[in-house]
């Protein structure tokens, strides 16, 4: 028998295992350079006259980005009002429903879809939808174009969860003579939401720092959000791209890093805390 | 409630799906419509693009997208399935907070990659095609791995534990076994990460240095055609205007064609 050196075999494992440990932790490298750059140019920003204080154009004195906070806020909460009700009312359908229907199927596939549109797609369609139809740019318009980035992604999450209830729960409250919306809504959607809350979190936190579904909707303003319904309305992300891009100002790129600092900590919070929640609920 | 009422209600509800899907595209394609009719399917094929005397074409930001998002996922495919290969069998402690980082690389927007690409990257390739694609390989490193680990854990234990039992290496077990098993997913995960490639607009916005024509090297600007609505769309008038939505309308098919590439793979895997 002929026997034939291991080693060329062990060479190439070893290096296909150095290679793989290599590049995971390179997304973990890469996430701590960004996060202390962030901290680094950001915290230093921080004061509670940056923090209280309205944006003002540059060179005035006591600016701030506190309009764009309440403007990121009121417009994604907005967005949660449309899009919230019809898809987890759409997600019931496809869970409780539809099911393995061919109809349900091509409904779940069409979602997976609409997933992929580029945000920035989604606001030049909200923009000759809605902002062309009033007239007028608005922080409501803003709310309708992350309303459509959540739909499909809040209706995947209900019906997954819904799923992951047992079926012996539904055909226990069918049989305590229960009526099928009604056993639904009370004991189904009950023993999910956990697991919705946390996907509805997600989707806030990741609608919240959409730059490109604001540009041509939202807009910008450095006023306070006062005209949510009629006028533009000041957003973080959006005064971040305008300071980064079309400032020459060094003083309105540190404001920038600021901005970007407060809506990192919001949205990696976000993510953090709902992770963890979903672990712990899991156990 | 009747029965009926809320059951039509919730159908209703999920039908949107398919009428979000429809009126986008006859949206985008009526508010181009006047692009189409002035070039025709010229349109596709030259990249002239002189705002000031009329004249568009869509291949300049077409190339740039596809060059940009083709030039990413070379990156970051080989780096994403290493990382899933190795969190997928890595003894918890380490797997978790390796997991847990891409989530949250996942989870920073967009116009943050962006900041940090002029501050970081920018300096050492300039405003080009390649920083772009450097850019969008990290931001769709998470993705892409996310799948690509949920395809290897479900390869049936009993077909590695055969083979390492037969003497192959890890190496020979990736290879030969977890390859062939999942490719079919694997494919699905280079799609989901190629349709976030094409169209991630903000970051690429601040580093590809936005000059709409074929690039002619790695180093050169370009822009994409998402880039390219973010930064024209606020001041074009008339054709222009017209043009940007036919762009938007490009880019939305080629976005459809993607994710139902991908779904159909991910399904033929068997995730999800």
């Amino acid at each position: 028998m002929i026997r034939r050196s291991t080693l060329p075999r062990r060479i190439a494992d070893s290096l296909f295992k150095i290679t793989s440990a290599v590049s995971s932790s390179l997304g973990l490298l890469i996430m701590i350079i960004i996060v202390s750059t962030i901290l680094y140019y950001g915290a230093s920003m921080l004061s509670i006259e940056f923090l209280t204080s309205p944006s003002k154009p540059y060179g005035e004195a006591g600016a701030g980005i506190a309009n764009a906070i309440l403007g990121t806020l009121l417009i994604t909460f907005g967005a949660a009002l449309i899009a919230l009700p019809p898809a987890m009312a759409a997600g019931i359908y496809l869970a409780e429903y539809g099911r393995d229907s061919k109809l349900a199927s091509i409904l779940r596939f069409t979602g997976n879809v609409l997933m992929g549109i580029p945000s920035v797609v989604v606001g030049i369609f909200v923009y000759a939808l809605v902002v062309v139809t009033f007239g007028r740019f608005s922080g409501f318009a803003g709310s309708v174009a992350l309303a459509f980035l959540m739909f499909p992604v809040v209706m995947r999450t209900t019906e997954d969860m819904l799923r992951m209830v047992n079926d012996s729960l539904r055909e226990s409250v069918l049989a305590l003579g229960e009526t099928r919306s009604r056993g639904t809504l009370k004991v189904i959607f009950r023993a999910a939401r956990g697991g919705i809350l946390t996907g509805v979190l997600l989707a806030l936190a990741r609608v919240s720092g959409e730059t490109a579904p604001l540009l041509f909707t939202a807009l910008f303003a450095d006023s306070w959000p006062t005209s949510y319904f009629s006028g533009p309305t000041a957003s973080l992300p959006v005064l971040i791209t305008d300071y980064t891009m079309n400032s020459p100002f060094e003083a309105m790129h540190r404001a920038g890093w600021g901005a970007a600092f407060v809506i990192a900590a919001i949205i990696l919070a976000v993510n953090l805390v709902s992770r963890y929640y979903a672990e712990k609920e899991k156990l | 409630m009747s029965e009926r009422v809320f059951k039509s209600l919730t159908f209703a509800a999920a039908s949107l799906t398919v009428v979000l899907a429809a009126s986008f595209l006859i949206v985008l394609w009526f508010s181009g419509f006047e692009a189409w009719k002035t070039f025709g399917l010229k349109f596709l094929f030259t990249d002239v693009w002189n705002p000031s005397s009329g004249e568009f074409g869509a291949l300049g930001a077409l190339s740039g997208t596809l060059f940009t998002s083709l030039l990413a996922l070379l990156i970051a495919t080989p780096l994403a399935f290493a990382a899933a290969m190795w969190a997928s069998d890595a003894p918890k402690w380490i797997a978790s907070p390796l997991s847990r980082a891409m989530d949250m690389l996942a989870a920073i927007p967009s116009v943050i990659f962006g900041m940090w690409g002029i501050d970081f990257i920018c300096p050492h390739f300039g405003f080009s095609l390649f920083s772009a694609s450097l850019i969008l390989s990290i931001m769709i490193l998470p993705y892409i791995t996310a799948v690509m680990r949920d395809v290897i854990t479900m390869t049936p234990d009993v077909l590695k534990e055969s083979a390492y039992g037969l003497g192959a290496t890890r190496f020979e077990v990736v290879k030969d076994v977890i390859l062939s098993f999942g490719k079919n997913g694997l494919a699905g995960g280079i799609f989901i990460g190629l349709g976030r490639a094409l169209g991630e607009t903000m970051a690429v916005l601040f580093v590809a240095g936005g000059l709409n024509m074929i690039p002619s090297g790695l180093f050169d600007g370009c822009t994409t055609i998402a880039s390219a609505l973010a930064n024209d769309f606020a001041e074009a008038e008339g054709l222009h205007r017209s043009v940007l939505f036919a762009l938007g309308f490009i880019l939305l098919m080629l976005e459809f064609a993607i994710q139902i590439l991908a779904q159909l793979y991910l399904k033929r895997g068997k995730i999800k």
